[in-house]
């Protein structure tokens, strides 16, 4: 199942009848090659030219500086980097700042080893690598002065609720395809209803509702910041979304596994823990992977109910009258960060799929 | 504890504990919303719909005022989102078909081309690029320095169309019509019931509907068109700001945009994935039968990859549906935004929540529907060769 070749193939493939093969096989064939060759050469030399060989980095220039130079003016990043990393964290502890996401970035990079890959090893490597990031950002012990979540921004804010998302999502998520799993039919049901509703609604709706409304309907000494609201709806949306993906890859598992683990008498928990749930995540890692993707990316949806987060504190960054030419640099700075996660997580999930698909051979 | 014992009440039991529970944490709620609301002076009820808001729509297709009732502009904060995400999927459609065959292609280069416009606007997150393109196009030139451009103009007011002089119900109408004809053809082209009819008299009835959609188009616009104006208008520079012709604002085309890149870097994996699905025999059968490329292309691989799609395209769509919320981030104003808006201005949270789930509920599901339909239309009954 590659792409389709139908052409024939030469015995002795010579490293020029390739190239004609790949690129000149045919008149039209030349005109899209030319075409595609010259559209990225000149977007290509469009972004070079800009970017590196006109634009300005020095941490001095300004406005007049930039303009005359002609190109992107990067000494906006050189100004403003600690803002948008940061957000409004406090200039001499920012350093904590930094260590808190390094800590972060380290759970996430071990989580991708296959010997952490059992439910109690990642789960102690995500709650270890939350408390150090939670620890370090918020203070208070040790020595640290308090940081309260309210000044939390930043890169630091967007991977705190990222994780926290992830954290709380994921059991909630096993719980719900569980449920829905369910022989019991009302409880199925039910289950199936609040999965459905939650999954049709838009994720900012369930934001906006967790941030300005949830105060109204709770009584007052549940989840007093607003942050863990917020917190508590995406993880509520993510779960929505991974159950459905556990889900398809229970439905992978053979019945027979299930019922030879009853025939041996395991209790329903065993069952569960330790023959269903590792084969269905097994089935369902891609589609796992792919959710946490798209979490990362949604994370930055925060910035409509009033965060300081990555996405936020680059407005910021270019907000002042000094910088509010330079926006273009600051969104291409901000999305080659977003970039840098996102395409990492995705390729790491495209290695996971060839890997697994040799497996099963 | 005899009762406990037996399986089956045990069963009946656990059930009714866990729905109780869920309805006991529902209802909990609402009463202590109701409660604090209540508070605060609010009462709850339905009557706030018949009031007048008070504030303006930033963009609305129909004509509204500060004065209309809620319902109106909640009515047209739907026709908004419908609007955009019309526009918004179509646009979507269109990249990821580029994109998508420009994944499957023989040629290496459309191949690579494909390939980086896909890892680039796959992996930013949709609001950074909304966020950027609306930040562009606020930095277009003044109306005066306008970018002139094929008759159209170019500013930071929006982008200025050259239209056609004739009033507001008869553009509506004309939408209407012209969704009937496509909805008509589509209907004539797929539905299961003309599928014994031969093709001459197919195309004769498509030809006919397209005919009557056409003269039916230039009777409505005939009868809109203003008097004693020419009929089409060129948009042009008046004192200081641009008149005649259609205005697009930037909230609209930015988010479309977006929306449009973005989708269309999915949709062109999933049309991707279609195309893999088709099966190298199929392919084949049709270079052993004599085929050209394109017969091969149209008559065989585009219709099984389109059945291969459908599905996941469904799942799509309604995820850019739910995109188009993002409105509220640039001002533009779809469902989402006039909830939220309504909502501080009335303080009717839980009714206005209520409305914002009922009509997102109601938009997914009718799509997903239509989408079904269609599937359900175009699959071949009994086997599906796959491989």
């Amino acid at each position: 199942m590659t792409a389709i070749d139908t052409g024939p193939v030469p015995l002795r493939a010579t490293p020029l009848g390739r190239i004609r093969k790949d690129y000149f096989s045919s008149p039209l064939s030349t005109a899209v090659s030319l075409l595609c060759f010259g559209l990225l050469l000149w977007i290509g030399w469009v972004l070079l030219d800009w970017g590196v060989l006109r634009a300005t980095f020095s941490a001095e220039a300004r406005q007049a500086e930039c303009r005359a130079a002609g190109g992107a003016c990067w000494s906006v990043i050189a100004n403003r980097w600690r803002l948008i990393l940061f957000g409004l964290y406090p200039y001499e502890e920012q350093w904590r700042s930094a260590l808190a996401c390094i800590a972060v970035i380290a759970t996430m990079v071990l989580s991708c080893i296959p010997f952490l890959w059992t439910g109690k090893r990642i789960a102690s490597v995500w709650a270890l690598g939350f408390a150090t990031f939670y620890l370090l950002m918020k203070g208070g012990l040790l020595g640290l002065p308090l940081v309260r979540e309210e000044q939390w921004g930043g890169l630091a804010l967007t991977l705190f609720i990222f994780t926290a998302t992830a954290i709380i999502g994921m059991p909630l998520a096993i719980a719900f395809a569980l449920l829905r799993n369910s022989t019991l039919p009302w409880i199925a049901r039910t289950t199936g209803a609040v999965i459905d509703a939650v999954r049709s609604l838009p994720l900012i709706s369930i934001l906006f509702t967790c941030a300005i409304v949830l105060p109204f309907v709770l009584p007052d000494f549940v989840l007093q910041e607003k942050l863990y609201r917020v917190i508590a709806g995406s993880a509520l949306f993510f779960a929505a979304y991974q159950a459905e993906i556990i889900r398809g890859g229970m439905q992978g598992v053979a019945k027979g596994q299930d019922e030879a683990a009853m025939s041996l008498g395991i209790p329903y928990r065993h069952r569960v823990a330790r023959i269903l749930l590792p084969q269905a995540f097994r089935n369902a890692l891609p589609a796992t992977i792919n959710q946490f993707v798209i979490t990362f990316m949604e994370t930055s949806l925060v910035v409509v109910v009033g965060f300081f987060e990555l996405l936020s504190s680059a407005n910021a960054a270019f907000g002042t009258s000094e910088w509010t030419f330079a926006f273009v640099e600051v969104y291409v700075f901000v999305a080659f960060l977003y970039f840098i996660f996102v395409f990492g997580l995705s390729r790491y999930g495209a290695f996971l799929e060839r890997r697994m698909a040799t497996g099963q051979r | 504890m005899a009762l406990l014992q037996h399986q089956k009440s045990r069963n009946a039991l656990l059930q009714i504990l866990y729905v109780g529970v869920l309805l006991a944490l529902v209802v909990t709620a609402a009463l202590t919303a109701r409660h604090n609301l209540q508070a605060q002076g609010i009462l709850s009820g339905w009557n706030f719909l018949w009031k007048s808001t008070g504030w303006d729509m930033t963009f609305s297709l129909l004509p509204t005022s500060s004065s209309d009732p809620y319902w109106w502009v909640l009515l047209m904060g739907v026709l908004n989102t419908l609007f955009l995400g019309i526009i918004g999927l179509t646009f979507a459609t269109l990249v990821g078909g580029l994109v998508g065959l420009a994944r499957v292609s023989d040629n290496k280069a459309a191949r690579l081309l494909g390939t980086i416009y896909l890892e680039i606007f796959r992996n930013i997150p949709l609001i950074v690029q909304v966020f950027f393109w609306y930040a562009l196009a606020n930095r277009l030139p003044s109306p005066r320095q306008a970018i002139e451009a094929g008759g159209a103009l170019l500013s930071n007011r929006g982008i200025y169309l050259p239209g056609l002089n004739i009033a507001g119900w008869s553009v509506a109408a004309g939408f209407l019509t012209l969704a009937l004809g496509l909805t008509l053809l589509l209907w004539l082209a797929l539905a299961r019931r003309f599928r014994r009819v031969p093709p001459v008299l197919r195309r004769r009835r498509g030809l006919a509907v397209m005919l009557v959609t056409l003269v039916t188009l230039a009777a409505i616009f005939f009868l809109g068109h203003t008097p004693g104006t020419p009929l089409l208008t060129l948009p042009e520079l008046k004192g200081l700001n641009i008149r005649g012709g259609y205005r697009i604002q930037p909230e609209v085309y930015a988010l479309a945009f977006a929306i449009a890149i973005y989708g269309g870097a999915y949709i062109g994996e999933i049309v991707r994935g279609g195309f893999i699905a088709v099966g190298t025999g199929q392919t084949e059968a049709a270079k052993a039968l004599g085929l050209s490329e394109w017969q091969s292309f149209t008559r065989i691989r585009l219709p099984l990859a389109i059945r291969a799609m459908l599905p996941i395209l469904t799942n799509q769509y309604v995820w850019l549906i739910k995109a188009t919320t993002l409105g509220i981030v640039v001002g533009f104003a779809d469902f989402f935004m006039v909830v939220a808006s309504a909502i501080t201005h009335s303080g009717q949270t839980l009714e206005l929540i209520g409305i914002l789930m009922a009509g997102f509920l109601i938009i997914n599901f009718s799509l997903a529907a239509v989408m079904n339909r269609i599937n359900r239309a175009i699959a071949l009954k009994g086997h599906q060769n796959r491989s």
